[in-house]
Formats: structure tokens, sequence, C-alpha cells
């Protein structure tokens, strides 16, 4: 670690981590409502737990993004953090605000929450991914402003790198994007298309930044090629995630009012959307093998291919999977929608934040270069075991949304839904097998860092310049 | 890749690239909503619709189930659900029922709504189904 300021990350990777945790658990109780459908009724209904599920995986993402962000631009900056104490302040603003979010909707009915919230004054809630009480909102907006501040000052008074700016361009789309969820129109088709504004262009747009900022900082750092190679790679990638990711937004609004060219618009240009992260994998494995220097963190650079790989795979052929919107029509609302997300967000983001810690974390717990051999072994083995378990997980999933589509949507006597559920039964029991497989993977994953020996510390001098 | 193709050029196309799909993303967006009234019947969105869309929020019904493809997959298709189950009479009972006393079958809370609040979820419903949506869901079954 160069500066001392980076240290303030480390709280925000083990809440990261944490929450996780959290999320998995959720995601184990959905998955088992499922199939045993009053499994933990009236307590938690599957609508409840499944708010927790996908918010602590959008609030963990972003302290995994900001600890990313705190680590990596005072490096790049050549500079301390402007204010440390405001991003710890932050930290614990943001892990409270969101842990009361979790509790309100565990403990109290919805309706209730939003009426304790005030939700009448600025009616937000209730719309997918964007449960939060407006409150919790305004909450995440100031901690953003205040975060986009503090990284913003430190880039912009500092040594202005490709990947520091590529980053800040990425993190000040997210908070402008978001601002679209306080928009909520009576008309549900704007509502819909706006909130596409959030949803789409976070994911297949502006995260797509910060994922490639984090991903270049990560194969510097670990291959030692040459910066201007890899951010000439950066700047090709993420002009073609946004040249095919902005009209690809097309694809969402086949079926919800908008006017039918969107079916030419989206088809065409999300089915170009897998060449960027197809790019990424070339480009990772390519610098990989053209590396300058072993780095003795082994696992860092394993994690870094993964998440290129996979996120060609989840974001990229998952995605390209349903896109066409002849395709999407029969797809659409379906298993095939929720086997794409799965792997989409494991493979691009989930995998990022993991690829970030598991470079950052030694030098922030005062250890050498890396881990020790031992742990590096558990680290790897959590690797192959949640990959491998989730690829499961979304292989499951798309056979039940192929027999979904098939017996509702596109036989001469289609079904009613919840019987074609009862029929699909056997994939949904091994998807919850594969997702206690993801389970025993993060806790090998937890272990890891409990793991001593000695740790590794670069092998000559030269390789560490 | 080459030294022909350089850092500069891959930076140009980037912002240019950028730049020039944001603003016709714009331009498409502004023809969609001139475009929308006469696919979304906003004429009909009475203040009972709009309730309704409060209704429907604030017990958060798309944790469970969709809402023109959008949502949760747990639970069946509303969209259409006027259509399928003809008419609100059935969709204000069913609720009233809930939960089901099936074991194992997957279960919908009560959520204790008025009877103004069931006639505005219906009167929801009832606009919604009547949007648009370029011949989604192929059937009747959503």
């Amino acid at each position: 670690m160069q500066y001392s300021s980076q240290s303030v990350a480390k709280p925000y990777f083990i809440a990261a981590i944490g929450l996780f945790v959290g999320q998995i658990l959720f995601g184990l109780i959905m998955g088992l409502q499922y199939v045993v459908g009053d499994f933990l009724f009236p307590l938690i209904p599957f609508n409840v737990a499944r708010m927790v599920h996908t918010n602590l995986l959008i609030v963990w993402l972003l302290f995994g993004f900001m600890g990313a962000s705190y680590y990596l631009v005072p490096e790049e900056s050549e500079k301390e953090l402007h204010s440390p104490r405001l991003a710890i302040a932050l930290f614990w603003i943001f892990l409270i605000a969101g842990a009361l979010t979790i509790v309100g909707y565990l403990l109290v009915p919805y309706a209730r929450l939003a009426e304790l919230t005030g939700d009448s004054v600025l009616p937000t809630m209730g719309r997918e991914f964007l449960e939060q009480p407006t409150i919790t909102k305004v909450g995440i907006v100031i901690v953003i402003l205040g975060f986009l501040y503090n990284i913003g000052m430190t880039i912009l008074q500092g040594r202005k790198t490709v990947v520091s700016i590529v980053l800040l361009t990425g993190l000040v789309g997210l908070a402008v994007f978001f601002l679209f969820a306080f928009y909520n129109p009576e008309n549900l088709v704007l509502d819909k298309y706006y909130w596409w504004w959030v949803v789409h262009l976070w994911v297949e747009g502006v995260w797509e930044l910060i994922l490639g900022a984090i991903l270049a900082f990560v194969l510097i750092k670990v291959t030692g090629v040459d910066r201007e190679i890899i951010e000439k790679w950066l700047y090709v990638i993420i002009a073609m995630t946004l040249i095919t990711g902005i009209l690809g937004t097309g694809h969402h609004y086949y079926w919800i009012g908008a006017p039918e060219y969107w079916q030419w618009w989206g088809s065409i240009f999300s089915a170009l959307e897998p060449m960027p992260f197809f790019l990424m994998v070339i480009y990772a494995f390519t610098m990989v093998n053209k590396r300058r220097r072993e780095h003795p963190n082994k696992a860092a650079t394993l994690w870094a291919l993964g998440t290129a790989v996979m996120a060609f795979l989840g974001a990229g052929v998952w995605g390209f999977l349903h896109t066409l919107s002849p395709v999407n029509y029969y797809t659409h609302g379906t298993q095939i929608t929720a086997a794409h997300g799965h792997l989409a967000f494991y493979g691009a983001y989930v995998m990022i934040v993991l690829t970030m810690i598991s470079y950052a974390m030694p030098m922030l717990r005062g250890r050498a270069a890396a881990n020790s051999n031992k742990a590096q072994v558990w680290e790897m083995w959590s690797f192959w075991l949640m990959t491998v378990s989730m690829v499961f997980i979304t292989l499951f999933l798309t056979a039940a949304g192929v027999l979904q589509v098939y017996l509702q949507r596109a036989t001469e006597n289609p079904l009613p839904f919840m019987v074609v559920q009862d029929k699909i039964a056997l994939f949904y029991w091994l998807r919850e097998i594969a997702g206690v497989i993801f389970l025993i993977g993060l806790v090998v994953y937890i272990i890891s860092f409990f793991v001593g020996g000695e740790s590794k510390k670069w092998k000559t001098r030269f390789d560490a310049l | 890749m080459s030294e022909i193709f350089t850092k500069s050029m891959a930076r140009n196309i980037y912002y240019g690239g950028s730049a020039f799909f944001i603003l016709l993303f714009l331009a498409l967006t502004f023809d969609t909503s001139i475009a929308l009234p006469k696919r979304d019947h906003r004429e009909n969105i009475t203040p009972q619709v709009a309730q309704g869309k409060v209704v429907w929020e604030v017990n958060d019904c798309v944790g469970c189930h969709t809402l023109l493809g959008e949502g949760s997959y747990y639970a069946p298709e509303l969209g259409n659900v006027y259509k399928r189950r003809g008419g609100g009479a059935f969709i204000k009972a069913w609720i009233k029922m809930m939960p089901t006393n099936i074991p194992g079958r997957r279960k919908m809370p009560q959520f204790n709504l008025s009877e103004e609040e069931l006639d505005a979820l219906v009167a929801f419903l009832k606009w919604s189904s009547e949007i648009d949506t370029a011949g989604w869901p192929p059937n009747i079954e959503g």
C-alpha cells in the first residue's frame, strides 16, 4: 500500500462481504419458496425475501465500488485521498441507512413502511429494484455525492490517468442516472420507460465503465504491462460498450407500450452488446500472457480472468440468447430472464468486486504483496465453487425457462402459469442445490481470510517496480 | 493492436461514439414521447387509475408478479389479468380470499385492502390491459 489513506477501503470491503452473505441466504430462502410455497410464510413472504436479496446485492456492490475507488484513486492520482474522515463518516451513514432499510423490509409490512416513511409526499417505492423508501433514496444520493466529491477532488488535484478518469465518468453516470429513480409518473408506460434509465443505463452502461477501470487497474498491477497498451484497450472496450449499450436499451422497450420501431433498434444494437465483453476476454488473457512480471497474488489474476470470461458468458451470451425481439416475444418475463440476470450480475459485477478485494485486501491487512500459498488455495477453491455453481444455477433456470416458454406460450394449448410452474419444479430443486453449493463456496471464501501462513513477497526487487 | 491504431484514436472513438449515440437515443426518446399518447391512452388515466397504481406500488405487487413482463417471475403476469379473468369481480374476490390454505402452494399475503382500494387497483389493471403492447403477451395466459 503506497498511501495510508487507501486503508479506508478496508471497512467498505468487509461490509460488502458481510452483505453478500445476507444476499445469498435470502436467495436460498426464495429458491426454496419456489418449490415449497409456504416456507416461512407469512413471516417472510416471497416479495420481501426478493427485495432483501436484490437490494443487498445493489448495496454491497456499491460498497465494493466505493472501496475499490478509495483504494485505486490515491495510487492512480499519486496523492492521499482528499478526506479519509469523510470516507469513514459516509461508510457508517451508508451502512446504518442500508441496515435500517433492510430491517424495515423484514419487520414492517411494506405498505406500513411506505406510510411511516412518507412515501405519499414523493412516491418512488414499489418498483422493482427501487423498493427503498424515498428517504433512503435521498440518503443514497447524499452518500454518493459526498463520495464523488471526495474522489473527484483527489483525481482533479492529482495525476490524471485514463483509469481514474474512466472510473470517475462511470461514477458520475451512476449518480446522474440514479436521479431517474425519483421520477415516478402516474402513467405506467412513462414510469417503465424511464425506470430503465436507472436499471439498464446502470448495468449495461456506466457500471461497465467502473468495471473496465477496476479491471484495467488490477491488470496493470498484476501483469506489469505498459499502461499505454492497457489504456488503449480500455478505451476500445468502453467505446463499444456505450455505442452498443445506449441504443441497446431498446430491448426493454419492445412490449411496454413504446413504438414498434424499438424492436429494430433494440434487436440490432443489443445483438452487438456481446462484442465489448468478447474483447474483454481477449484483452485480459493477452495482457496476462504478455506479463512482464510474476505477481505473487495468483488468486487475484484468477479472479480478473474469471471476470472477463463470466461477464462475457452471463451478460454477452445469455443476454444475446433472448435479446432479439422475435425471441423475446416468447421469453420476456420468464425464467430465461432470471437465468441471464444471475450469471450477468455474478460474472460482471460480483466478480470484479471480488477481483479488487483479492488484489487489495492483503496489502490493506499489512501483508506483503499477497496472501500465503495456503490462503490463496482456499480462495481459489471458493472461486471455482461459486463460479461453477452459478453456471449450474444459470443452466437449470434456462432449462426451466425453455419449458416454461414452451408450455405457457408456444404450444397449441397454452397452460396457466401456476400449472406450468408445477411441471418444471424439478429444475427449481436442482437450482436450489446449486445454490447451496454456492453458499459453501462463499463460506470457503470467508475462511480463506483466516488462513494464515507466511505472506508472499515479490521474488525480486525488480519485480515490484 | 498495431501501432497504426493509436490510443488517441481509441479515445476519439469513445468520446465521439458515445456522444453520437446519446444524441440519437435522446432523439428517439423525443419521437417516442410524441407517439406514446396514442398507445398508452393516457386520457383514460382517471384519479382512480392513479390511485390504483399507488395501491400496486405500496403493496409491492411487483415483488411476486410481472406487469407487462417486468417484475418477479414467482406469480402470474397481471398486465392482461383483467381480460384473462373477464373483469374485476374475480380479481377482487381473489385478493380478498388470500392466503389460500393449500399446503405447499405459493402464498399471496392478505393485504386487507379497502373496497375503494380494490376498485382502484382493478381500474389500474383494466387501464394497463388496454396499453398497446405490440401484441404481447403471445396468448391470454400471459
